[in-house]
């Protein structure tokens, strides 16, 4: 079946709103089904890590990159390319000088919270876009990378930008002599 | 954007939300998970209208607002339109995808034949909140009886 061709412009709207419009019902529905935001947080997580073990398949079907040789490739991968992919938008990338596995996300937009202004009240603590935490660190997985993932700052809670946090935690070098389990 | 891949995974990961959260299993847990579903499309259907232009929301007949859910909106959110469209003239119409996007993942034919409601709930309120955002209160029921092909029956309440 072919692709249609020019796709009229409601059809672009319709697809951009859907996603973030469904992730919205998604929070509300778990902020009614777990008191505690700790609970949210790592409900997301999960969901995230779920949806990244599969989408690294099509992210790969669809990208034909080549072998990355170094942790600043897979993060520059991540922000230009698939971020690029699937939301749309191209976080910058900076990296921990004292350190050569931590990385950083910087989230100039966020299309997910497109249409929240605020968190809802009492739940200061929620890391509404959790989700994609999730999504990286179970994507690098399927690719034999283990990293802590998460939300360094966040916009929704009053820091300056949203910036999330990649520690890869196993060296390169030894992935050719990781036996599996 | 390869935007349906990441929504169909999210569509499933939002499947099995709902059916947590200490719903409980049986048919009372599978009865509110349905609701829970429906509820959230109902939501998301509703938003997605009030986004719209208003120019692209004129229409003249009620077909032509169920043409738009089955060219415009199935072709949005699914890459696709409807393959038939049947009414009775008389307010029900019935909505036919061969193809159905979130079952063709799962199975062909028989098997998981009571599991698929649980990914046509989310698509039911979807209509049912599209619909209502523009003015027309409906209710939307979907039947599989056989994997892919689902029909989301759509029944205009009349005021």
């Amino acid at each position: 079946m072919s692709r249609p061709g020019n796709r009229r412009p409601e059809c672009h709207k319709i697809n951009r709103d859907l996603f973030v419009l469904t992730y919205g019902a998604l929070v509300a529905q778990l902020c009614k089904d777990y008191e505690k935001d700790e609970d949210v947080n790592n409900y997301l997580d999960k969901m995230g890590y779920g949806i990244g073990i599969r989408l690294v398949e099509d992210f790969l079907a669809r990208s034909c990159v080549k072998k990355c040789h170094s942790y600043s490739e897979i993060a520059d991968l991540i922000a230009q390319v698939a971020f690029k992919m699937y939301l749309g938008i191209t976080p910058s990338v900076t990296r921990n000088e004292s350190s050569r596995n931590e990385f950083s996300l910087i989230l100039d937009k966020n299309p997910l919270v497109e249409f929240v202004e605020e968190l809802p009240a009492g739940r200061s603590s929620l890391c509404y876009c959790n989700l994609l935490c999730g999504v990286i660190r179970g994507a690098l997985e399927m690719i034999h990378l283990t990293a802590d993932v998460t939300f360094l700052q966040d916009r929704l809670k009053g820091d300056k930008v949203t910036e999330i946090g990649i520690t890869f935690l196993k060296k390169l070098e030894e992935k050719k002599c990781r036996r599996k389990k | 954007m390869a935007d349906e891949t990441l929504f169909q995974l999210l569509h499933t990961e939002v499947v099995a939300a709902a059916y947590g959260g200490g719903r409980g299993s049986g048919d009372e847990g599978q009865r509110t998970g349905l609701t829970v579903l429906e509820g959230m499309g109902f939501r998301v259907g509703q938003g997605l209208a009030e986004r719209l232009p208003r120019g692209a929301l004129v229409f003249r007949e009620e077909l032509d607002t169920i043409k738009f859910l089955c060219r415009d909106l199935w072709g949005a959110v699914f890459r696709k339109q409807t393959d038939n469209l049947r009414t009775n003239h008389q307010g029900t119409y019935i909505l036919q995808d061969d193809n159905f996007p979130f079952l063709t993942q799962m199975a062909w034919g028989q098997q998981y034949l009571e599991e698929a409601p649980k990914f046509l709930a989310f698509t039911c309120g979807l209509l049912r909140g599209t619909l209502s955002a523009l003015g027309i209160e409906s209710s939307v029921t979907a039947s599989v009886a056989s994997l892919p092909v689902c029909k989301f029956q759509v029944v205009i309440q009349k005021a």
